[in-house]
C-alpha cells in the first residue's frame, strides 16, 4: 500500500527523493479521510518553503486540509493538472497526484521523517483510537 | 396566546412525560441568583387588532402624503403586486437556508437564476447569492481584491457614496489597509490625473461608483485601464440598479458591488435591501458568501446546490473569505422576480422614463434664476444643483409645500454648501416635478 | 414507503425549467404608465460611449409566467407552515402574519432614510420602543440595531470592545478566545476585528472550562466569546465564574446570543456577567428566515461600552427622537443607512404580541425539546448528558455501526414529511443530530416527529440501504455536490442553438 522508498509525516504526507529533489504528496489515508477531492491549491514555482510549514491546501466539498511541508526547499514545479482533474488525488494519491517538487534545501531532514513501516502502524494506532 | 399551540393539560401531560414536576424543573441548571423573579416590563400582550392599529399611528407620524425628490443610494421605483405575493409565499418566506439541497429546490434555483441575472445585469462572469446590502457589498470586494493581489493599499474616489466611504473605513481600520481618496473634477467625474498618480505597485484596489454619489456616470473603461496597469484591481459600486437598463455595464471593472434595491424593494427607512458581489470567474475562490450551482441527482436530473463551500465560515472558520452566514435570501428573491416581470423590454423603457424624468426635471429648475447644474459629466436620475441659498433652508421652506426636497450635500462634503443632489424617476409625475419647481422659485424669489 | 409515514410530504413532480428558458421575444410582465414628459434618446442623452443597447438573453415572459414559475419553484421548498423544521440552532418558529402585514404599511415600508427626521417620529418611536424592550429583555444598558445580521453584530460587538480598550487601556489587546463549540461567525468575525482566534476546548460536560480558562486568561486576551446557552443547547454553568476571571484581566465577555430564545423572560445576560451580546431577530424573534435572510443583529452592551456604538445614534431630546452621526469615541459606521427597519418592525410586532408572556414561549421551546429527548435517549446516543434547554444534540454513534451517518438519517427525516435537523454541528460531537423544535411545535408535532426518528432507528438497524439512499419522496435525490465543486456551474448560458435538452 505505502511505497517503501517513500518518507512519511504525521500530517499525512509523503516524499519522495531523488538526489536533491524530492516530490512531495498526501497519502491514501489522508486522501480517504477528506473523502472526494475537489479543488486543490499549490504554491508556484520559485516559492520556498520551509519544513512543517503550510504550504498549500485540498479541499473536499465540506472539509479544508492543509498540507504541510515535510522538509525545507524551493518549489521546483507544481502538478498544475490537478486544478483540471482533483479527483487524481483520490484515484492514485501516491503517483499521478503528485503535488509539488522541490529542490532540497537540507536532504539530511528528511531521514527524521517515518519510513513505510513506521508510518502503516501510526494509521493503524490512529485507527484503533476512532473506533474506540 | 395565539402563537402557542398547547393546551394547559397538553403541557402539563407532556411534563408528566419528562418526569419532570413543574417546568421550574426544565430551568434548574440556570443557578438561581440568574433566574428571574418577576415578569418583564414590556408592552403588551396585543391581540393582531392592537399590533395593526400601534404601528398604523406610528406610520401617520411619518412621511405620508410628502412627494420626495431623495435618493443618494436608496431609490423610489414602482413595484408589482406580483413580486411581493410571490415572496408572502410561506415556502419562501418560511424556509431556511437550502443546505437540505433535496428540500429546498425552490430557493436553490431562484438563487442561481438571481445570480445569473446578476451576471446579465452587470456583465461580470459570476455573481454571489447577496450580500447584506451594498455597503457591505462593497467593502467585501475591497477586502476581496486584498486577498487576490496581496496589497494593502487602497484609492477611493470621493464621489463614492460617503456612508460606503464610512462603512469601508470602519472594516479596514483594524486590518492594517491603508485608504487614500482621490477627488472629482467639474464634470463630477473622479479626477483621472490625480488617480493615475495615486495609483502604485502597493494599490489593492481602486474604488469608484458608477452612477457615481452626484449622478454622474464614470468613465469605467479608462479607470480599468489605469488600475491594471500597475496590477490593482477596479472595484466598481452601483447604488442605482435601474442604470444598467440604459447604461454600459463597467467594463474594465474587476469586482462589481451593487445595491439591487431599486428592483421591487420598498425603502423602507433603510432597509432590508440586497448587495450584490459580482467577478471574474478566475476570481470566485475569493469571493464571499453562499454561491447555488448547477448539478445532477442521482437519476441524472438537473438540480442545485449550494456550492464552492468551503470559502465559507462555517467551513473555514477563522481563515473564511467573510464572516458573512445569514444573507438577504428574500430579497434576492423579489429582485429577481421584479427583473423577471420587467423583462428585457421593460427594464430599457424603464430605464429611459428615468432619464426623461431627471433632464425634464434638470431644464425646469435650470429655468429659475440662480439654479444651475453643479457638475457637467453625463448622468442617469440624478444630478447636483447649486443654489443661490442654504439647501437646508429651502428644504425647509418645501416642507411647507409639503415636498421632501434634494438631499444637501454640505452634510456630506464641507466643500459642497448650496449644492443640493436630486433625484427623479419615473414614480414622480411630471405636475408634482413642476409644482416643485414653481415652489423652489417662489422661494429663492423671496429675499433672505 | 412504509406504512407507518403518519405525514406526508409535498413535493410535486412537474419539471419547471429555469426562466430563462421560457423567454420568447417582445413578452413583459410589468407595465409603465405612460411617459408625461419629452421621451429621450439614451444614446443621445448618455453619449455613445455610455448608452447600452438591450441585455442579451434578459428573460421576456408575462405576468402569469412569472407567478406560475416562482409558484412552482416554491412547491419544491420545506417550510414552516407546511410542517416542522427542527434545525438546531437556527430556531425556525412561527413567523406570524402581522409582522408582514406592518411591515409592508405605507409610512412604513415608503420611508427613506435620509427625509427630514421630523417626518420619520413614527420610524423612530418604532426604534426607539424595540431597543427599550430589548434592553429589558436581556438586562443591558443600552444597544444599536444598527447590525445587518448575527455575525455583523459579532463584528460590531468586538469593535466595541476593540474601541473601549483602546480607549481605557491604550491598546486593543491581541486574541479572542473561542470555544471549539462556537458557531463559525465567531472566529471569522474576530479575524475581521483585527484580533487572533485562541480556541478554548470544553470540558467533559461541553462547559467552559474554567481551569483551562485560568490557564490561558492574561493581558493578551480582549474577550471570550461564548454561546449561551451553548450550541450543545446547554446552560453555561460557569458562565459568571467566566466573567469575573476575564474583568480581573482587564478582558470583556462576549456573548453570542444565538440562542436567547432559551432565556428570554427566564434569565438575562445582563444579570450573570455579559459586557456585550449580540441577537439574531429572525431567531428568537420570529423575523422570517426568508431562504438564508434577511436578519438583523442588534448589539446590547453594558454602560462602559455605549459611548462606543455605532453611528447612527438614536438620541431622544424634550420627547422629539432624532438618529445622530457625531458620536466622538463611535467605531463609525458598520452599514449604510439605518440597518434593517423593516426586519425591525417585525421583531417589535413579535414582542407586542407576547409583552412580559414572552416567557411562555421559552418554557414551551425548553418543553418540546425536554420532551423530545426524553422520547429518543434509547435510541440515540446523547454524548453530553447536561440538562437540555431549548435543543437537544445527539450522535449518529450506534447508528453508525451499520453504516447510517447523520445525514442520512437527515435525508431520510424528509421522507417522513419532516425538514432535517441540523446535522455534523457543533464540531465537538462528531456525527451530531442538532434538535431544536421551538415553541412552534404543538404535542401532536412532536410525537410526529419522535415517531419518525425511532422509526429510523429501526429502519437504520434493519434495512439500513432505505437510510441511505434517502430521501426517496422528492422531486430530486441526492444531488451530486462532488461535480457542482470540481466543475462549477454558477450561472445559466444560452445554448448556442436552440433550447438545452438535457
Amino acid at each position: 500500500m505505502y511505497p517503501s522508498d517513500y518518507r512519511y509525516t504525521k500530517e499525512h504526507e509523503w516524499i519522495k527523493m531523488s538526489g536533491d529533489t524530492g516530490t512531495i504528496g498526501i497519502t491514501d489515508y489522508a486522501q480517504h479521510e477528506l473523502g472526494d477531492v475537489v479543488y486543490v491549491e499549490l504554491p508556484a514555482a520559485g516559492t520556498k518553503i520551509t519544513a512543517g510549514q503550510l504550504f498549500g491546501t485540498i479541499e473536499s466539498v465540506k472539509a479544508v486540509s492543509e498540507i504541510y511541508a515535510p522538509v525545507s526547499g524551493e518549489v521546483i514545479e507544481a502538478n498544475l493538472a490537478l486544478s483540471n482533474a482533483p479527483e487524481t488525488v483520490n484515484s492514485d494519491p501516491h503517483g499521478a497526484a503528485w503535488l509539488i517538487k522541490i529542490k532540497l534545501a537540507a536532504p539530511a531532514e528528511a531521514s527524521k521523517l517515518m519510513d513505510a513501516a513506521a508510518y502503516q502502524t501510526f494509521i493503524s494506532d490512529k485507527e484503533k483510537e476512532t473506533s474506540a | 396566546m395565539r402563537y402557542l399551540p398547547k393546551s394547559p393539560a397538553e403541557r402539563q401531560e407532556m411534563l408528566v412525560a419528562i418526569g419532570a414536576r413543574s417546568i421550574d424543573d426544565l430551568f434548574a441548571s440556570i443557578p438561581a441568583e440568574f433566574r428571574l423573579k418577576a415578569p418583564l416590563n414590556l408592552p403588551g400582550p396585543m391581540s393582531e387588532h392592537e399590533i395593526i392599529e400601534y404601528f398604523r399611528a406610528r406610520a401617520a407620524e411619518n412621511s405620508c402624503g410628502y412627494t420626495s425628490f431623495l435618493g443618494a443610494g436608496v431609490y423610489n421605483h414602482l413595484r408589482s403586486v406580483v413580486t411581493d405575493s410571490l415572496i408572502q409565499r410561506g415556502e419562501f418566506l418560511t424556509s431556511y437556508t437550502p443546505y437540505q439541497a433535496e428540500i429546498s429546490q425552490g430557493t436553490l434555483q431562484a438563487i442561481f437564476e438571481f445570480q445569473t441575472l446578476m451576471c446579465q445585469l452587470t456583465g461580470m462572469e459570476v455573481a454571489n447569492a447577496s450580500m447584506w446590502d451594498g455597503s457591505t457589498a462593497n467593502t467585501e470586494a475591497v477586502l476581496m481584491a486584498e486577498r487576490l493581489t496581496g496589497r494593502r493599499r487602497v484609492v477611493v474616489a470621493r464621489s463614492l457614496h460617503p456612508e460606503y466611504r464610512q462603512v469601508l473605513d470602519t472594516y479596514t481600520r483594524n486590518l492594517g489597509l491603508r485608504i487614500q481618496e482621490v477627488g472629482f473634477t467639474p464634470s463630477g467625474q473622479i479626477d483621472a490625473a490625480r488617480l493615475e498618480t495615486a495609483i502604485d505597485n502597493e494599490t489593492a484596489a481602486v474604488i469608484v461608483q458608477s452612477p457615481n454619489f452626484f449622478g454622474v456616470l464614470e468613465q469605467v473603461p479608462h479607470l480599468g485601464e489605469l488600475a491594471h496597469a500597475k496590477g490593482a484591481l477596479l472595484v466598481t459600486a452601483i447604488t442605482e440598479g435601474v442604470s444598467l437598463g440604459a447604461v454600459r455595464p463597467p467594463a474594465g471593472a474587476d469586482i462589481v458591488a451593487m445595491e439591487a434595491q431599486s428592483f421591487g424593494l420598498p425603502p423602507s427607512y433603510g432597509g432590508p435591501y440586497a448587495g450584490v458581489i459580482a467577478t471574474r470567474d478566475k476570481f470566485v475562490r475569493q469571493m464571499p458568501g453562499r454561491l447555488a450551482g448547477e448539478t445532477v441527482d442521482t437519476a441524472g436530473r438537473r438540480g442545485y446546490v449550494l456550492t464552492l463551500a468551503t470559502r465559507e465560515q462555517h467551513i473555514r472558520r477563522e481563515k473564511a473569505t467573510s464572516n458573512i452566514c445569514t444573507n438577504q435570501a428574500l430579497c434576492a428573491l423579489a429582485v429577481a422576480i421584479h427583473l423577471c416581470l420587467l423583462g428585457k423590454e421593460g427594464l430599457k423603457e424603464l430605464a429611459e422614463q428615468n432619464l426623461a424624468k431627471a433632464r425634464f426635471a434638470l431644464q425646469e429648475l435650470e429655468k429659475i434664476p440662480g439654479v444651475r447644474r453643479a457638475f457637467s459629466g453625463p448622468f442617469f436620475n440624478e444630478f447636483v444643483v447649486e443654489l443661490p441659498r442654504s439647501v437646508k433652508m429651502v428644504n425647509a421652506a418645501l416642507l411647507r409645500e409639503k415636498i421632501i426636497g434634494p438631499l444637501p450635500l454640505g452634510s456630506f462634503y464641507a466643500d459642497l454648501t448650496k449644492r443640493a443632489l436630486f433625484c427623479v424617476t419615473e414614480t414622480t409625475p411630471r405636475a408634482e416635478i413642476e409644482r416643485m419647481a414653481a415652489a423652489l422659485r417662489q422661494i429663492l424669489s423671496k429675499p433672505v | 414507503m412504509s406504512d407507518r409515514i403518519k405525514k406526508a410530504g409535498r413535493h410535486v413532480s412537474q419539471n419547471e425549467g429555469l426562466i430563462f428558458e421560457q423567454s420568447a421575444l417582445g413578452k413583459r410582465g410589468i407595465e409603465f404608465p405612460p411617459l408625461d414628459v419629452p421621451a429621450v434618446d439614451a444614446r443621445a442623452a448618455l453619449g455613445a460611449a455610455y448608452a447600452r443597447e438591450g441585455i442579451e438573453r434578459f428573460p421576456e415572459v408575462s405576468e402569469i409566467e412569472v407567478i406560475r414559475h416562482f409558484t412552482r419553484l416554491s412547491t419544491w421548498n420545506h417550510a414552516i407552515d407546511l410542517g416542522m423544521y427542527p434545525l438546531g440552532s437556527c430556531t425556525m418558529k412561527y413567523n406570524p402574519r402581522v409582522n408582514e402585514f406592518v411591515s409592508r404599511l405605507d409610512g412604513i415600508a415608503t420611508e427613506h432614510p435620509y427625509q427630514p427626521q421630523e417626518l420619520s417620529q413614527g420610524c423612530l418611536k418604532i426604534l426607539k420602543m424595540l431597543l427599550d424592550c430589548l434592553v429589558e429583555i436581556t438586562g443591558m444598558d443600552a444597544g444599536t440595531l444598527e447590525p445587518a445580521a448575527g455575525a455583523q453584530g459579532e463584528l460590531t460587538g468586538l469593535l466595541l470592545i476593540r474601541a473601549y480598550l483602546e480607549d481605557t487601556q491604550g491598546q486593543p489587546r491581541k486574541k479572542v478566545l473561542i470555544p471549539d463549540s462556537a458557531h463559525g461567525t465567531n472566529p471569522a468575525s474576530a479575524v475581521i476585528a483585527g484580533y487572533e482566534v485562541e480556541n478554548v476546548p470544553s470540558d467533559e460536560r461541553g462547559q467552559i472550562d474554567i481551569a483551562s480558562l485560568k490557564k490561558i486568561v492574561n493581558g493578551n486576551v480582549a474577550a471570550m466569546m461564548v454561546t449561551n446557552p451553548s450550541t450543545l443547547g446547554v446552560f453555561e454553568q460557569n458562565i459568571a465564574t467566566a466573567a469575573e476571571l476575564l474583568h480581573a484581566h482587564g478582558a470583556l465577555l462576549y456573548m453570542d446570543g444565538a440562542n436567547m430564545n432559551a432565556l428570554a423572560g427566564v434569565a438575562r445576560p445582563g444579570d450573570f456577567g455579559v459586557d456585550v451580546m449580540h441577537l439574531n431577530l429572525h431567531k428568537t424573534f420570529s423575523t422570517p428566515h426568508g431562504g438564508g435572510g434577511p436578519g438583523a443583529g442588534p448589539v446590547m452592551v453594558k454602560k462602559i461600552l455605549q459611548p462606543y456604538l455605532p453611528i447612527p445614534v438614536l438620541t431622544e431630546k424634550s420627547g422629539r427622537l432624532a438618529l445622530e452621526n457625531h458620536r466622538l469615541k463611535s467605531i463609525g459606521r458598520v452599514r449604510a443607512f439605518g440597518g434593517n427597519f423593516g426586519v425591525l418592525v417585525r421583531a417589535l410586532a413579535y414582542v407586542l404580541a407576547y409583552g412580559p408572556g414572552i416567557r411562555q414561549a421559552t418554557e414551551d421551546a425548553v418543553l418540546n425539546a425536554n420532551y423530545i429527548r426524553n422520547n429518543l435517549e434509547d435510541v440515540y446516543d446523547l454524548p453530553y448528558k447536561s440538562p437540555s434547554m431549548h435543543e437537544v444534540v445527539f450522535s449518529d454513534a450506534r447508528q453508525k455501526k451499520n453504516g447510517v451517518n447523520t445525514t442520512d438519517i437527515a435525508k431520510r427525516l424528509i421522507d417522513y414529511g419532516f425538514h432535517p435537523y441540523t446535522t455534523s454541528f457543533p464540531l465537538i460531537v462528531p456525527g451530531a443530530l442538532m434538535i431544536e423544535p421551538t415553541e412552534s411545535e404543538s404535542k401532536q408535532e412532536c410525537d410526529l416527529f419522535v415517531g419518525a426518528m425511532r422509526a429510523i432507528a429501526e429502519e437504520a438497524a434493519t434495512n439500513p440501504e432505505l437510510v441511505k439512499t434517502a430521501p426517496h419522496s422528492t422531486r430530486v435525490s441526492r444531488l451530486d455536490e462532488v461535480s457542482a465543486a470540481r466543475k462549477p456551474i454558477l450561472r445559466w448560458r444560452p445554448c448556442p442553438s436552440g433550447p438545452c435538452l438535457r
